[in-house]
C-alpha cells in the first residue's frame, strides 16, 4: 500500500451531501461532471498521487531544488512526474474548454487539487502557480496574450509564477518598488522580487512571470501598480519559446520546509531591462490581483486540509502498530497498540475530525464558487459572491492553522519517532508552517474577514449565514437522536458566540479600530470552527438520514456522526472562549507601550 | 483486426477481503470495486497493439451486473473503443462466462481474444482456456510478451522452468501474465472521451447461453490465522521442527 491513499469515500460524501454536486453538475455548462465521471476522475487521480507524486514526498525534502549559475535543478524523478502530471492532462482540469481545458467545476477541481497537495505539497506549488498566472490572463489579458501563453500554460508545457513580493513590500504590496518603462509597444523591467515560488526550475520549457511593477509617473501607494507579463524566453511568431529575457534567478532560499520548491530571488533588467508587456490597463494591477487572490487562497486553504489528512493517515498507522503499555482495565501484561490508550484516541479523533471539518467548509466554498461564475439567476450569482467572499479567508486562514496543530499532533502520536527526520512525520509540520503565511498571513486574512468582509456591509452576509447555522442547529436537536441533539446544543451555543462578535465588531469597527483589530484572528478561528462545526452538523444530519434509509456504508456513517459529535465537543466547545477573547481580550493586547515590551 | 478483450469488475486489490459470517461468500456491498489487474494489461495490450497499427478496434466486453458499466468505461478510457456489457445479477462460473464469450465472439468476429490468465477474486484460471475449446481455437496463456505478424501470433509464455514462446495461427485465444506490460495512467482527457465512446447492453437469453452454474459452493471460510513464532535453542531443533512438524524437509 502506498503511504497515502486518497480519502475518496469522504470526498464522495462531502461532494455528494455536503457541497450538492448534482445541483453543480446541472448548471449550464458543466454538463460532463455526471456522478460516474467524477467518481472515475478522483479514482483515476488517487492513482496517480499515491503511485507518482507521493513517492516522491520525503526524497524531494531530503535533496531539496537546487541552484547553480543562475539555473534549478529540481529534486530526482520531479521532471519525470510533472511530464506524466501534464500528459494526463490534469493540469488543465478546471480551466476553460475554449483554451485547451477540461472546463471541470471547481467543486470537482476541489478534492483533485487535495490529492495533489496531500501526495506532494512542493510538488503541488508548480501548477498552483501556474493556476495564478492563467487566472490572471484569463481575467485582463488581451486577445493576442491569451493566444500565445494560455494554451501552453494550460497544458502545462509552460508554467507560471506571481512576482508580488519585494525585501520591503511583503504583506503591504503598496511599497513595490520594481519599474516598468514604456519602450513602443512594450515596457522594460528593471527591479528585484523575492521569495518567487518556482520563479526558476527544469520542469518545463518556459516560465512566464506575472510582475508587479510601477510606470513612471504612477500614483503611489497601490493605486499606482500595474501588472506585465515578463517570459523568460519570449514567444516566437510561430508560439515557440524565442529570445532569452533580461532576467535570471540569482538564488534560491533555504527553507524550514517544502524544500522541493524552488524560491527564487528573481533579478530583471540586469542589462536592457526585461520586455514585458502590460496586463490589462495601467494602474490597475493590484485591483487585478484582488479578484485572483480568491483562486489562490482557497488553494493554499486547500493545503491545510491535504496535510491534515496527510498527517492523519500517518499517525493512525503508527498508532495501530506500536505496542507501548498495557491497556487500561486490561489483564496481562502484553503492551497494547498505542491507539487503545484515551489519549491517543483523542489525538487521533482531533486530527481525523478536523480534517473532515476543514475538508467539508472548503468544497462548500468551491460550491459557491462555481455558483457565483456559472448559475443563470443573477441575484443567486450574487448570493453566491458574497458567501465566497467570507468564506475564502477562513477557508485560508482557519485550515491552514487549523494543519500546522493537526500535523504537530501527528508528531505526538509518533512520540521519539515523531521527532525523528526518517519517520517522515515531521516533514508535514514543517511543510505546513508556510501555509498560514503566504497569500496573506493569517493576521491580513483576519483583516480581511473583519474589514471588507463583516464592518463594511455592517455583517450582514455573516448574519445571513448564522442564521442558516441556527436551522441546522435546530434541525440537529429536532432530530430525536442524542449525538445528534448534543451537537446541535454545541452548534447553538457557537452560533451565538459568533454572532455577538459580529454585532460587537460592527459596532466598533469605526470607533475603536484597534480593539476590533486585535481580536482579528481569534475572530477568525471562531468562524473556522463554527462553520466547520456546521458542516460536520449537515454531515451527522445526512449520515443519520441515509442510516434510516438502510444506503450505504453503516460502519462509515455511523463514524461520521460520531466524528460530528467529536468535534462538537473539542473544538467546537472552545467557541464561547473564543467570544470572550474577541469581545474582551483587547486592553490585554493594546496596554504595554512599545518601551514596556 | 479487431481485438476482443474481455473483463472482469472484482474487488479492488487494496481492500482487504471479508467472509460473509455465514459462510456463502465474501463480502461486497459497500467494497471498493475496479477492473481485474490482469484484465488490465489485457486491455493495455490490446489498446497498444491498435497503437501500433496491428489492430483497427479494440472491443471490450463485459458479463455481470449493471455496475460493470463503470469497469467498462474505464477500459474506454485506457483506450478501447466500445464496450459491450452482458448484463446479469445470477453468479456467473467460468464456463457460463466462456459460453457468453463464444456467442459474442460470433457477434463480433475478433481475430484475438485477449483476456487475464485470472482473476484475483476467485482465481479461477480456466475462462480464456474454456473459450478457446468452445471456439476450437488455438490457446497462448500466461503471456509475457506479444508479437502479431503475418496472420500469425508468437507469444512468449511464463512457465515453471523459464519462457517458452509458441507460434500459433490466427484467431486465437490469448491470456496474459503480470509482467507483460505496464499500464498506463488513464488521463483526464479520456476519462472525459470514455462517456462518449459507445455502450452497449445484452441479456445473456438473446445470447442464447443458459448461465446457471455448474458447481455448488459447500462453504467459504477464512484462512487459518498465522501462529506467533517461536525460538528453537538450537539448529537440530530447527531441523526435527522442520522435519516433523512443518513436514518440509
Ligand atoms: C516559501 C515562500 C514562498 C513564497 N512565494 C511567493 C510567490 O510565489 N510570489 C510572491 O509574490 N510572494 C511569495 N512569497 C511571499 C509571501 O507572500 C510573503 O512572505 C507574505 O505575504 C508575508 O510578507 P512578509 O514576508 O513581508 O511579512 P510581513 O508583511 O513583514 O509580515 C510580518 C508579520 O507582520 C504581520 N503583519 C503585517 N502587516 C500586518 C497588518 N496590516 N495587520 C496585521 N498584521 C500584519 C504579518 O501577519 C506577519 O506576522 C513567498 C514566501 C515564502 C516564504
Amino acid at each position: 500500500m502506498s503511504e497515502y491513499a486518497a480519502p475518496v469515500r469522504d470526498m464522495q460524501f462531502v461532494l455528494r451531501e455536503l457541497a450538492a454536486l448534482d445541483e453543480i453538475a446541472a448548471l449550464p455548462g458543466f454538463g460532463d461532471a455526471t456522478p460516474d465521471v467524477v467518481e472515475q476522475i478522483l479514482d483515476e487521480s488517487a492513482r496517480f498521487c499515491a503511485e507518482v507524486l507521493a513517492p516522491l514526498n520525503r526524497p524531494g525534502d531530503v535533496e531539496g531544488s537546487t541552484w547553480r549559475d543562475g539555473e534549478v535543478t529540481t529534486p530526482k524523478g520531479f521532471k519525470d512526474a510533472y511530464r506524466q502530471f501534464t500528459e494526463g492532462g490534469w493540469n488543465a482540469l478546471q480551466f476553460p474548454a475554449e483554451h485547451g481545458g477540461q472546463g471541470l467545476p471547481k467543486l470537482v477541481a476541489a478534492p483533485v487539487m487535495e490529492m495533489w497537495k496531500a501526495a506532494n505539497l512542493s510538488f503541488s506549488l508548480c501548477p498552483l502557480l501556474t493556476g495564478g498566472a492563467i487566472e490572471a490572463l484569463l481575467l485582463r489579458g488581451s486577445d493576442a496574450q491569451k493566444r500565445a501563453y494560455l494554451p501552453k500554460m494550460i497544458a502545462g508545457v509552460w508554467t507560471g509564477t506571481m512576482n508580488l513580493t519585494e525585501p520591503q513590500a511583503g504583506s503591504d504590496l503598496a511599497q513595490v518598488k520594481t519599474r516598468a518603462v514604456p519602450a513602443g509597444d512594450h515596457y522594460r523591467i528593471f527591479g528585484q522580487k523575492i521569495f518567487i515560488t518556482y520563479g526558476e526550475h527544469d520542469l518545463a520549457e518556459n516560465i512566464v512571470h506575472l510582475v508587479l511593477a510601477r510606470t513612471p509617473g504612477a500614483p503611489a501607494g497601490v493605486k499606482g501598480i500595474s501588472l506585465f507579463v515578463v517570459p523568460k524566453f519570449l514567444p516566437r511568431a510561430d508560439g515557440t519559446p524565442g529570445e532569452r529575457n533580461d532576467l535570471r534567478c540569482v538564488s534560491i532560499e533555504h527553507k524550514l520546509g517544502i524544500h522541493a520548491s524552488p524560491t527564487a530571488v528573481m533579478a530583471y533588467g540586469d542589462k536592457d531591462g526585461a520586455i514585458g508587456h502590460l496586463v490589462g490597463e495601467e494602474n490597475r494591477g493590484l485591483e487585478y490581483m484582488f479578484i485572483m487572490m480568491n483562486a489562490a487562497r482557497f488553494a493554499v486553504g486547500m493545503e491545510g486540509v491535504a496535510l491534515c489528512e496527510r498527517a492523519y493517515q500517518k499517525a493512525l498507522a503508527y498508532a495501530k502498530e506500536r505496542l507501548q503499555s498495557r491497556e487500561i482495565g486490561a489483564s496481562g501484561s502484553q503492551p497494547a497498540p498505542i491507539i487503545r490508550h484515551p489519549d491517543v484516541r483523542r489525538m487521533l479523533m482531533s486530527m481525523k475530525a478536523q480534517a473532515e471539518a476543514t475538508r467539508a467548509l472548503a468544497y462548500v466554498a468551491a460550491a459557491h464558487h462555481d455558483r457565483a461564475h456559472h448559475h443563470p439567476d443573477e441575484a443567486a450569482r450574487a448570493r453566491s459572491q458574497a458567501l465566497l467572499d467570507l468564506l475564502i479567508p477562513v477557508v485560508k486562514g482557519w485550515s491552514t492553522e487549523t494543519a500546522i496543530e493537526v500535523t504537530s499532533t501527528g508528531i505526538q502520536v509518533h512520540g521519539g519517532m515523531g521527532f525523528i527526520e526518517e519517520t517522515g512525520a515531521a516533514q508535514y509540520l514543517r511543510d505546513a508552517r508556510i501555509t498560514t503565511i503566504y497569500e496573506g498571513t493569517t493576521g491580513i486574512q483576519a483583516n480581511d474577514l473583519i474589514g471588507r468582509k463583516v464592518a463594511r456591509e455592517g455583517g450582514a452576509t455573516a448574519k445571513a449565514v448564522l442564521a442558516e447555522v441556527e436551522r441546522t442547529a435546530g434541525a440537529l436537536r429536532d432530530a430525536g437522536a442524542a449525538n445528534l441533539g448534543v451537537i446541535g446544543a454545541r452548534l447553538a451555543a457557537g452560533r451565538k458566540a459568533a454572532a455577538e462578535c459580529v454585532d460587537w465588531i460592527v459596532a466598533n469597527a469605526g470607533a475603536d479600530p484597534k480593539a476590533v483589530h486585535a481580536g482579528a484572528v481569534p475572530f477568525l478561528k471562531l468562524c473556522g470552527i463554527v462553520l466547520g462545526g456546521w458542516q460536520m452538523g449537515r454531515a451527522a444530519l445526512a449520515a443519520q438520514a441515509r442510516l434510516a434509509r438502510g444506503e450505504g456504508d453503516a460502519a462509515f456513517l455511523q463514524a461520521k456522526i460520531a466524528t460530528a459529535r467529536f468535534f462538537a465537543d473539542h473544538p467546537l466547545a472552545h467557541a464561547t472562549a473564543l467570544r470572550d477573547v474577541v469581545v474582551e481580550g483587547a486592553p490585554g493586547v493594546l496596554a504595554l507601550s512599545d518601551e514596556q515590551f | 483486426m479487431k481485438v476482443l478483450v474481455p473483463i472482469k469488475r472484482v474487488i479492488d486489490y487494496n481492500v482487504k477481503v471479508r467472509v460473509k459470517a455465514d459462510g456463502t461468500g465474501v463480502e461486497t456491498a459497500n467494497v471498493k470495486m475496479s477492473m481485474n489487474p490482469f484484465d488490465e494489461i489485457a486491455v493495455e495490450e490490446a489498446v497498444r497493439l491498435k497503437e501500433a497499427g496491428v489492430a483497427t478496434e479494440v472491443v471490450v466486453v463485459s458479463c455481470g451486473v449493471a455496475a460493470c458499466q463503470e469497469t467498462l468505461r474505464t477500459a474506454l478510457a485506457i483506450g478501447a473503443d466500445r464496450a459491450l456489457l452482458v448484463e446479469t445479477d445470477a453468479e456467473l462460473q467460468p464456463l457460463a462466462v466462456a459460453k457468453l464469450l463464444k456467442a459474442i465472439v460470433a457477434k463480433e468476429g475478433p481475430q484475438i481474444a485477449l483476456l487475464g490468465k485470472q482473476a484475483i477474486d476467485d482465481d479461477a484460471n480456466q475462462t480464456g482456456q474454456m473459450l478457446a475449446a468452445l471456439l476450437g481455437w488455438p490457446q497462448a496463456t500466461f503471456a509475457s510478451k506479444v508479437k502479431i505478424a503475418d496472420g500469425k501470433a508468437e507469444v512468449t509464455r511464463e512457465v515453471d522452468g523459464g519462457l517458452e514462446t509458441v507460434a500459433t495461427k490466427l484467431p486465437v485465444v490469448i491470456t496474459v501474465d503480470l509482467r507483460l506490460n505496464e499500464p498506463r495512467y488513464v488521463t483526464l482527457p479520456n476519462i472525459m472521451k470514455a462517456k462518449k465512446k459507445p455502450l452497449e447492453t445484452l441479456k445473456p437469453d438473446a445470447l442464447g447461453v443458459d448461465v446457471a452454474p455448474r458447481l455448488a459452493t459447500l462453504k467459504v471460510a477464512e484462512p487459518p490465522k498465522r501462529k506467533g513464532g517461536v525460538k528453537v535453542p538450537d539448529a537440530a531443533a530447527l531441523v526435527d521442527k522442520l522435519r516433523n512438524e512443518a513436514k518440509v524437509i
